[in-house]
């Protein structure tokens, strides 16, 4: 039996084989990329790697800090904090009766010219405590109505100033409404100081935003004044208060562009400014002041990128020495087995 | 030789014994141009069965409708099959009934298990030979099949037939009725003989067992043999270790009473074990199994949870099912791998169902969720696809997290400096596109990170353990994202608020400011959690950055839209990229110096294999330093523990085999023929494996 059958088998397995029919294969069409296998360059955080990346940043970083802080001390700024200081003594205790009533708002203050200002100068008003931001606020205005003058009483979104004696207000909503009214001339030695007030507006808002053809109307006639009023025989578009105000700010505290002075400024010059203080942020505790600023290459005065530039350069620059130190120090061989638990005890799970 | 000579001589117990071969079943001949003839079965046990009484010249040459075709020995002989009861798992064996149509006689020919076939036996047959040749097959590890026949009276048949048709019409109970139609006539059955057949294994089949066992899988071994038969394939195929190692415990029992005693004691056998290291393993038998399942799950289900291995033999399907779901209980991920029909339940039942499409038809990989060719590709399919797909998840996961929450943190500090009124700090153009284009293409690149290439994975299966603990995707891995996207977020809002102060604090430039802040981070986020960086990573990164200023520019140059200008604006402000860079620089900067500490000083497994991999050679240096069973050993290892992988085709070969040592498939009968050589072998090896029951 043992010598014939094995024989036999084997013939056995040949025809059974054989007759297998041989099927169409299903493997499917091989590509480097269904099969992931695209060469692949697998980068791990070896000390040098790291210690070099943490210092190449701080080696980029501190020059550039550096750099932006003189740029920003460079800038020249005459802040003068005046919402308080204008508002005449008898009524410091109740200053919304006084911003209300109808007495004269006229207030002279004096700026000192720390330093050489070149040309231009920027005059800037700004306020604090004042949320431009906030969603009712910012919703409450009408692009199509401030672009097209077919669209004069699309007011839907200007709730609650959108109609005045049951007719369209242009241009509506709460923005346009609360727009900033107060007025600063300027003198030096008692030469009238030209503030230039045309082209503080973006170009694009006055082409593309507001309309050649789109004139105010019924604007601030209601009961309730929030600002200041419009010239009506002006088309928006050269309303540059009014386009500069309806760029929202995204933070409480801002500066608006009020306009620009032409000429150098010496150190030591005073400043007259005459001052009509119209707008009334004493209901809402909010500050008013007057900035005026020249503007560097990272525009005007801000420490901020400055320090921060500093700080970051010179956190990492302390990380890579000390990422140094550990490694030299205590050095540690990557990938060594014999950190794998499963090394340490063998058969041990 | 005797046999063949016994075939030759027409004894007629053999020729019935082949003709019961050769007929039972559901195969089909197919003949071929050339005249050779194949089968096609849906078993491969009919298969096997047919080949070899078509190797012992009994050869099922044609069916024609119900006319089957026999060659044997020159002559034909023709029978009309009148009736098939087909298999089911219940009865555990099958019958036809034929006709001869040369001399009219009607037969019942049968096959099945042996309990299902040897008490039915008619009063007086002598079934000790029989019982005690399936003994010592199953002790081979073969599977066993009785076969015997029954001649019927013209009578009888038509009588039954009656029975038997009105049963396969009914619509209530058919199953049932069909079954009871079937016991009146499996009965008086004059029992020819035993088959048996090697159920070879798959290659790889112990180097695949043995590196998922590394990789901290418990493995159940369910299957419808017999004990014995079952041991066996579970010894060679590294299942269960041989005595010193190892160690098997039985539970066994006619009664509950018998199942209860024997389940306590194999439970407190595991108990005072597992401490040790040992491969403490149960056997238990489907009637046991009923039993414990019913009477004493309690006790079933903590040795369970003790044992890492198991075996289950002579269960049915719905048990298998029934096992899946008690592990899945206790609070086991199950996967159920299996290539027949009676699988398919345990495979749907499991978490994961992997079907082997083979040789017994696709059921069981058409019900399962992942079908494979060979069992051993269970190894690359848990190892290397299951591990990639779980990493890439919870990346995938934990980033969308990260990255949503970095806009809504910002969205959320943003309200405390707009009187919390819910002013969006980001245009709605910005909220529609940032989850959608801005930053969903780099991460969906992630899908070709591999943090480990195949072959360390396949070298160090026990990684896996980082998964099964789920080290990749937990509470606090969420929080390190968390913490993560709250920083991101606080670096972003604060740079942007006092970079864009006074008079540069317009609406829509801040919002651009804050967003390209986070695009930026985004990128560079994805680019340090990337381990592997093909083309495609870097386009889809670095390329998604640049997408977003093209995106926005295009949105610049529309007029109406509310953005009109402002990102031409931005980019020609040096201020800008001053801001961004700032960004990057405090975003990434502790995220790196954190992760290259932990990465350096307190690396995770993945991490010092990464190291490994780069640093080359390690790995193959490793197992000089500290010698363990790799991969490498059980290549060469393999062919001495199973014969001859090499010279094997298919799985499961036709075979006659004379001695069990040549590992082919063995085939007997119940008539005295010799089996007997080699039962010196079998005698140890079973005492050896089977000692302590």
């Amino acid at each position: 039996m043992s010598s014939s059958t094995p024989s036999s088998s084997a013939g056995g397995v040949g025809s059974a084989d054989s007759a297998a029919p041989r099927r169409n294969s299903k493997r499917p069409k091989y590509s480097k990329f269904t099969q992931q296998e695209l060469p692949a360059c697998k980068p791990i955080l070896t000390p040098r790697w790291v210690i070099s990346a943490f210092m190449l940043v701080s080696i980029v970083f501190i020059p550039i800090g550096v750099v932006s802080l003189f740029a920003s001390r460079d800038v020249v700024e005459i802040i003068d904090r005046y919402e308080t200081a204008c508002v005449p003594d008898g009524y410091k205790n109740d200053k919304v009766t006084f911003i209300q009533s109808n007495l004269t708002k006229q207030c002279n203050r004096t700026l000192t010219v720390k330093k050489r200002m070149k040309k231009p100068i920027y005059v800037y008003y700004q306020l604090d405590n004042f949320y431009q931001n906030h969603r009712r606020y910012v919703k409450s205005r009408s692009d199509s109505q401030l672009k097209e003058n077919s669209s004069w009483d699309d007011v839907s979104s200007c709730k609650p100033e959108d109609m005045s004696k049951d007719q369209p207000i242009v241009p509506c909503g709460l923005i346009a409404w609360s727009l900033f009214n107060d007025t600063y001339n300027f003198s030096l030695n008692d030469q009238q100081l030209a503030v230039n007030k045309k082209g503080i507006s973006w170009k694009s808002d006055r082409d593309s935003k507001f309309g050649k053809d789109v004139f105010p109307q019924n604007f601030q006639n209601g009961s309730l004044k929030g600002g200041a009023t419009l010239n009506l025989s002006i088309p928006l578009s050269e309303q540059e208060d009014l386009i500069v105000w309806m760029r929202t700010a995204a933070l409480p505290t801002f500066r608006k562009l009020y306009g620009k002075i032409e000429q150098d400024l010496q150190p030591n010059d005073q400043i007259h400014v005459t001052l009509d203080n119209n707008y009334n942020t004493y209901s809402f505790n909010g500050k008013k002041k007057l900035v005026l600023s020249t503007t560097s290459w990272l525009g005007g005065k801000n420490d901020f990128l400055g320090i921060a530039y500093l700080t970051v350069g010179g956190l990492c620059f302390f990380l890579a020495l000390s990422f140094t130190v550990v490694y030299l120090v205590k050095p540690r061989r990557l990938g060594d087995p014999s950190y794998l638990s499963w090394n340490r005890n063998p058969g041990g799970h | 030789m005797k046999l063949l000579n016994a075939v030759a001589g027409g004894s007629p117990d053999v020729v019935q014994f082949l003709t019961v071969m050769a007929i039972c079943n559901t195969v089909v001949p197919i003949k071929s141009k050339t005249g050779a003839i194949s089968y096609k079965a849906q078993s491969q046990d009919e298969d096997a069965l047919v080949n070899a009484a078509a190797q012992l010249h009994m050869v099922y040459a044609n069916k024609n409708a119900n006319i089957l075709e026999i060659r044997f020995n020159g002559s034909v002989i023709k029978y009309e099959v009148l009736e098939i009861l087909e298999f089911t798992s219940d009865r555990k064996r099958m019958s036809v009934v034929v006709k001869d149509c040369q001399t009219g006689k009607i037969v019942l020919l049968s096959k099945g298990a042996d309990e299902a076939i040897l008490p039915y036996a008619f009063v007086g047959q002598q079934t000790r030979t029989f019982i005690e040749a399936v003994e010592q097959y199953a002790q081979l590890g073969l599977r066993t099949l009785c076969l015997a026949c029954r001649e019927l009276r013209e009578d009888e048949y038509q009588e039954w037939s009656l029975m038997f048709k009105e049963a396969s019409s009914t619509l209530v109970d058919r199953e049932w009725r069909i079954a009871e139609a079937c016991q009146r006539l499996e009965h008086d059955f004059e029992v020819l003989g035993v088959t048996a057949i090697e159920d070879r294994l798959q290659d790889g089949v112990p180097e695949t067992i043995e590196t998922l066992r590394k990789a901290g899988i418990n493995f159940w071994m369910l299957t419808g043999d017999k004990q014995n038969t079952a041991i066996q394939i579970a010894l060679s195929c590294n299942f269960i270790s041989p005595e010193p190692k190892g160690q098997l415990l039985l539970i066994d029992g006619k009664t509950e009473d018998e199942v209860c005693r024997s389940l306590e004691r194999v439970l407190l056998t595991m108990r005072i074990t597992s401490s040790e290291p040992k491969d403490v393993a149960f056997v238990v038998d489907g009637w046991a199994l009923e039993i414990a399942l019913k009477h004493y799950r309690k006790a079933f289900t903590e040795l369970a949870i003790l044992s890492r291995t198991a075996i289950c033999c002579r269960v049915t399907p719905s048990q298998k099912a029934q096992l899946v779901e008690l592990l899945k209980s206790c609070d086991y991920r199950t996967l159920a791998i299996g290539d027949g029909g009676n699988d398919v339940r345990m495979i749907q039942q499991a978490d994961i169902g992997v079907g082997i499409s083979g040789r017994e038809g696709l059921q069981a990989a058409r019900a399962a969720d992942y079908s494979i060719g060979k069992f051993r590709f269970l190894k690359r399919l848990i190892l290397v696809h299951g591990r990639y797909s779980y990493n890439r998840t919870a990346f995938l996961s934990q980033y969308s997290f990260y990255k949503s929450l970095v806009i809504c943190f910002i969205q959320i500090f943003f309200s405390f400096i707009s009187g919390v009124s819910g002013t969006s700090l980001f245009n709605s153009v910005s909220l529609m596109a940032y989850n959608v284009f801005y930053t969903s293409v780099p991460v969906l690149v992630s899908v070709l990170d591999k943090d480990l290439s195949e072959g360390t994975i396949m070298q160090h299966p026990q990684i896996l353990f980082y998964c099964q603990a789920g080290r990749l995707l937990n509470p606090s891995t969420f929080a390190g994202w968390f913490g993560r996207s709250l920083f991101h977020a606080i670096v972003v809002f604060v740079i942007s608020i006092h970079a864009y102060a006074y008079e540069k604090s317009e609406m829509e430039e801040l919002s651009m400011v804050a967003l390209s802040g986070c695009i930026w981070l985004q990128a560079f986020v994805v680019a340090l959690e990337t381990n592997s960086f093909t083309i495609l990573q870097h386009l889809a990164i670095w390329g998604n950055l640049v997408a977003f200023y093209v995106i926005n520019w295009i949105f610049s140059a529309i007029p109406a839209s509310g953005m009109y200008t402002i990102m031409f604006r931005l980019c020609r402000q040096p201020s800008y990229w001053i801001t961004m860079s700032l960004i990057v620089a405090a975003g990434m900067g502790p995220v790196l110096a954190l992760k290259y500490f932990r990465y350096t000083y307190r690396p995770s497994k993945i991490n010092t294999l990464q190291q490994a991999e780069r640093m080359g050679g390690p790995i193959l240096t490793l197992g000089n330093i500290e010698p363990h069973p790799r991969p490498m050993e059980k290549e060469v290892v393999s062919p001495l523990q199973i014969s001859q992988p090499k010279n094997r085709n298919p799985v499961y070969e036709p075979l006659l085999s004379d001695s069990p040592n040549s590992s082919r498939r063995s085939l007997g009968s119940g008539a005295p023929f010799d089996f007997f050589q080699s039962q010196s072998r079998l005698s140890s090896s079973y005492s050896r494996n089977c000692k302590d029951n």
